[in-house]
């Protein structure tokens, strides 16, 4: 059941993007890919999501030729950078979408919908807001949100792009634990994208360092650190 | 800004401050008196005087006008005509903003210059065009009279002349509004597991529905008010092809200032009528509007 990203490259034009990127990391683990602006991480978790196709590589994912699924049948949760979250509908019915598009005979009946909309509310600490619209949220609480969202549909892999990004350091902080928090509850396998040094170690099990479209270093926060396998990875980590 | 205001006017200590955004009262006096004028002169006046004369005869010369046969055509021709105009550049205008904002295609510039075209050709070039390519000695003319298919000086005329005019209100109303608002909910619902079909349907529409709506109504405005390109095609058929502008401009030159006006009134009254659906769309959904803008 683990994520086995093999050799993935992507084009932008002229513009290489990826350039063999890969690395495994085991079932259930929450993944950092780390590294500056420019470097790919993004782009990779877009092709994991199934929002951009590679030119070439392979993914493999619980059994599943990860990369052949069209991205509306992988049931990979992704948490956008700027949240997207569907502006004219009120946060109930945001963590509701995933399971009102199922198909007739997948769709949970409504009663048992409102349930799991009320059990993610509380999970993502916002009981009493399922009615407001997100405009009418500050940025910590859209966070949360998009994270309740994603995990409506009980993903086999959580993405999240710049979970923080657009936070003050503060909320930065809180929700740092409480991520990682959720994380472990649900078990999922997840990659989140960032370019925050500290947030990478302080959170994942595995911090992929990448650079110019590939991986530089992959290992556990205690290992990067202590042993960086190149000059970029040690030059990255003294800034 | 309404507080400065106030602080201004009630003489209190900060009398001197003035907010930096903030004009003399002369000036603003000046400005408003400008723009009252130019609304009422230009826009107000007309509308009234559209109307006194209607009715300057009394209702009953109205009524015996908006009654008269060919009036009655005239007005069920340009009704028929923006009935088959709007909902297709309707359909043409969601899917030609789709195409720009959300995809990057060779060729999309020259798709939007396209797009305006309409606006910048007269609208009496436009019917030209169709004679030359439906009209007897055009191209397509005489192959669609060996089916016995008019074109010229018939329905499909008027038509086609309306959809050229009126094609780029509704994606040109659109096209920004798809643009500032990126692929983002798009790309979220299709990882929720939304198809495209639903997609459009529940994240697309909703948030392009107001755009939508100012579009069609212009659309809709302009279909019924358009003279030029349909002059040219219409042969000005009485009670056939005479559509109500067309049918304003006749009785005119018949000296029926009476029924011109009346003709016109309806017009004008089809025009109000636009804009009081807007307004009270607006004020109906003010709430759900504004949530949408901020966010």
């Amino acid at each position: 059941m683990s994520l086995v990203i093999d050799a993935i490259t992507k084009k932008y034009g002229r513009f290489p993007a990826l350039n063999g990127a890969g690395f495994t990391a085991p079932d259930g683990a929450f993944v950092a890919l780390l590294g500056p602006s420019g470097s790919g991480k993004t782009t990779l978790l877009r092709i994991l999501g199934g929002l951009e196709a590679p030119d070439s590589g392979t993914v493999r994912f619980a059994d599943l030729n990860w990369l052949d699924m069209p991205a509306r049948e992988r049931r990979a949760g992704f948490v956008f950078q700027q949240y997207a979250l569907f502006r004219h509908m009120t946060v109930a019915k945001n963590i509701a979408f995933g399971l009102e598009v199922r198909p007739r005979s997948e769709r949970p009946a409504r009663a048992d919908i409102a349930r799991r909309v009320e059990e993610l509310l509380e999970l993502v600490q916002l009981q009493d807001l399922g009615k407001r619209y997100p405009s009418q949220l500050s940025g910590g609480q859209r966070q949360r949100v998009a994270l309740a969202r994603a995990l409506a549909i009980e993903p086999r892999m959580l993405l999240l792009d710049e979970p923080f990004g657009a936070l003050d350091a503060k909320v930065r902080k809180e929700l740092r634990e409480w991520l990682r928090h959720i994380h472990d509850k649900a078990g999922v396998t997840s990659v989140f994208v960032t370019h925050d040094q500290e947030e990478a170690f302080a959170m994942a099990d595995l911090v992929a360092v990448m650079n110019k479209g590939r991986i530089e270093q992959v290992g556990t926060p205690a290992d990067v650190r202590r042993e960086p396998k190149t000059a970029f990875v040690s030059d990255f980590l003294s800034n | 800004m309404a507080r400065f205001f106030f602080n201004g006017r009630s003489g209190s200590r900060r009398r001197s401050f003035r907010s930096p955004t903030e004009d003399s009262a002369a000036l603003k006096l000046t400005l408003s008196a400008i723009a009252i004028a130019f609304v009422g002169v230009f826009l107000l006046l007309p509308l009234l005087v559209v109307f006194t004369e209607a009715f300057a005869e009394g209702w009953d010369h109205v009524w015996t006008t908006i009654t008269d046969p060919d009036s009655l055509a005239a007005i069920k021709l340009s009704l028929t005509a923006a009935a088959i105009a709007v909902p297709l550049n309707t359909v043409f205008g969601i899917s030609a903003a789709w195409a720009i904002a959300k995809f990057d295609f060779p060729g999309k510039t020259f798709l939007v210059t396209l797009i305006d075209l309409p606006f910048s050709v007269s609208p009496v070039v436009a019917g030209l065009i169709y004679v030359l390519v439906f009209g007897m000695q055009g191209w397509l003319g005489p192959t669609l009279a060996g089916y016995d298919i008019r074109v010229l000086f018939a329905l499909p005329g008027i038509v086609l002349a309306t959809i050229f005019v009126t094609f780029p209100f509704v994606a040109r109303e659109l096209i920004p509004l798809m643009v500032d608002q990126g692929r983002d909910e798009e790309e979220a619902a299709v990882s929720l597991g939304a198809n495209g079909f639903q997609t459009f349907l529940r994240v697309t529409l909703p948030n392009i529905k107001w755009g939508l709506l100012y579009g069609i109504l212009l659309c809709n405005a302009r279909a019924l008010g358009e003279f030029g390109a349909v002059s040219v095609l219409s042969g000005h058929i009485r009670g056939e092809t005479n559509t109500m502008p067309l049918h304003v401009q006749l009785l005119y030159d018949n000296y029926d200032y009476v029924g011109a006006f009346a003709i016109a009134a309806i017009l004008a009254m089809l025009a109000l009528l636009t804009l009081a659906v807007k307004s009270f769309l607006e004020w109906r959904y003010a709430d759900e509007l504004a949530a949408s803008h901020r966010h």
